[in-house]
């Protein structure tokens, strides 16, 4: 894969002299699915806003498949689509002619098939004649989905695309950003809810403060800073940790009824030995269970750090 | 150059005009219809003239190009300025489109508009007046040039104003007055010459005159003065619209 978008130390700074963004480097792949997370104000809207025109940058570089989003402007926006955050809708317009009127703009010849193909899709062929106002909160944020996919871009970012957006819908939107990917489109998502991040995206990237921490595959990442736990509940409670076990970070908890031990997700972290030394010191076991962190765990310890 | 875009822009707007078809087209015509009972029927009789010309007749040209300004400024700034309202702007900005495409679209529309709002008033004063075009070439050329410099100004009033309010003050408290004041209904050379004076630094003052030209053959100034004018304002304008795309002005932070 060849990196379809190359950010290099990009930096903005408001008017008011906000610093949102610090010397940002990243690369994206074509054909990827990458999600960028960070808490509120992090900076995933501004970079988002910078690398598809709405927002001017400092310093640094951004090139779309090559073309500089500056001087070659044209051929770098005209490779994407954007579903912004916000619901933006022309709410007096139909759905078909607010769909028809975003390929347009991209320069795209008139093809009423892909856009019923598209409406199709996301279900939204019935309401096709109905104005933009009568539609729900869900139908308005898969308009806009439309709108960007009208003029078939090869990179679509999708800022917080399931905000506001019930269960089933979001799964059903989850399938369809995967069907996108089967059909060669680069999708970078930003988004609060770090299950959908683990359920979508092949990389992740966290932002916080204006600063990209990491930039990781997601099993990687999870590996690399996940952690297990091991559990041990006991049938007789302890007053203290028997001293065979002291070589580890065990703690004891639950009145003494159960032992636990913390370890890197990458090995077993001394596992084995210490169920040895269990047995060996004549413990009963009543129960064992072990806990893996999940993606929000590591998230909230990366932004907390 | 993305012709696609521009064609979009344009029919988007175009179709938002129809669709209001009561607030952009028939308001304007009544109105104007009103002052011209008003001016033309009660104050101007049957034997008064006004620079030679019947005053009835005299002031078609003023009411089709006080209607034209109003409605350039107010179409243009309207239509740029609801999509910023609205957040739709994002995908203005975010198209492969430049900035000349852009005002072509929004600018485009709101010019046609105008010119179509001006015509139907002059059809509309045949009903009242006899009156004749002496050079209809340049009438519509005037017409045209004037639609597309005021909607000019109207978008960039429109990309100015951050509330409704704003988009009504240039539009009431400017051109509205500048009209009136602009020989609409009356020759400034009736003036007393200190006012006349006065009247000469009021720039409508040039582009009712050079379109009382194109109908009667007489103006209060020399026709290429006029014209000048409203070119020079036109590459204000035009510069200005450039600066504000090139700077992000309003648009972009």
């Amino acid at each position: 894969m060849s990196a379809i978008l190359e950010i290099k130390e990009l930096s903005k700074t408001y008017a008011g002299g906000f610093k949102a963004l610090s010397k940002i480097n990243l690369e994206i792949q074509e054909g990827e699915i990458f999600a960028l997370l960070g808490p509120n104000g992090a900076g995933k809207t501004t970079l988002i806003g910078i690398i598809c025109g709405i927002l001017n940058l400092s310093s640094g570089s951004v090139t779309v498949d090559g073309f500089d989003i500056h001087s070659d402007y044209k051929r770098a926006r005209s490779l994407i689509g954007l579903v912004p955050q916000e619901l933006a809708t022309d709410t007096f317009e139909s759905v078909w002619n607010a769909v028809t009127f975003s390929r347009g703009l991209f320069g795209k010849q008139p093809n009423p098939g892909l856009i019923e193909d598209i409406l199709k899709k996301l279900s939204l062929w019935d309401k096709k004649d109905s104005r933009i106002l009568e539609l729900s909160g869900g139908m308005k944020r898969r308009v806009m989905i439309a709108k960007a996919l009208s003029h078939e871009p090869k990179i679509l970012f999708l800022d917080e695309p399931t905000a506001g957006v019930d269960v089933e819908l979001r799964k059903a939107m989850w399938q369809q950003v995967a069907d996108l990917r089967a059909s060669g489109v680069t999708i970078i998502l930003t988004t609060h809810y770090i299950e959908e991040a683990e359920e979508m995206a092949d990389r992740i990237g966290v932002i916080n403060n204006g600063k990209i921490i990491i930039t990781e595959d997601k099993k990687t990442l999870v590996q690399k800073l996940g952690k297990k736990s091991l559990s041990i509940e006991l049938e007789q409670p302890l007053i203290s940790v028997p001293d065979s076990l002291k070589g580890y970070s065990i703690n004891l908890s639950d009145s003494g009824y159960r032992l636990e031990f913390e370890y890197d997700s990458r090995g077993d972290g001394g596992v084995s030995a210490i169920l040895e030394h269990i047995v060996s010191s004549g413990l009963r076991v009543k129960n064992l269970s072990t806990q893996e962190s999940s993606l929000e765990q590591i998230f909230v310890e990366l932004v907390n750090q | 150059m993305n012709y696609q875009a521009i064609k979009s822009i344009y029919k988007f707007e175009m179709n938002r005009a129809f669709r209001t078809v009561g607030q952009s087209i028939i308001s304007p015509v009544i109105s104007t219809t009103l002052y011209f009972v008003v001016f033309g029927a009660a104050m101007g009789g049957e034997n008064e003239y006004m620079a030679g010309v019947p005053y009835g007749a005299f002031i078609v040209p003023g009411l089709m190009m006080m209607t034209v300004l109003t409605t350039s400024v107010s179409n243009a700034s309207f239509g740029i300025y609801f999509p910023q309202y609205s957040g739709t702007i994002y995908e203005i900005l975010s198209a492969p489109i430049s900035f000349v495409e852009v005002l072509l679209g929004y600018v485009g529309a709101a010019a046609s508009k105008s010119v179509i709002i001006g015509l139907i008033i002059l059809l509309t004063s045949t009903f009242f007046v006899p009156f004749e075009i002496k050079y209809p070439i340049y009438m519509l050329g005037f017409l045209i040039l004037t639609a597309i410099t005021f909607s000019m100004l109207g978008f960039i009033i429109g990309i100015w104003a951050d509330g409704f309010e704003k988009l009504q003050v240039i539009p009431l408290l400017v051109i509205t007055p500048l009209s009136f004041l602009g020989g609409s209904f009356y020759s400034i050379n009736i003036l007393p010459e200190f006012w006349q004076k006065v009247s000469m630094l009021n720039p409508v003052v040039y582009l009712i005159s050079g379109f009382r030209w194109s109908f009667y053959g007489v103006a209060e100034v020399s026709l290429w003065v006029s014209l000048t004018m409203i070119l020079g304002f036109l590459t204000i304008c035009f510069f200005t619209v450039a600066w504000i795309f090139k700077t992000g002005y309003r648009l972009k932070n």
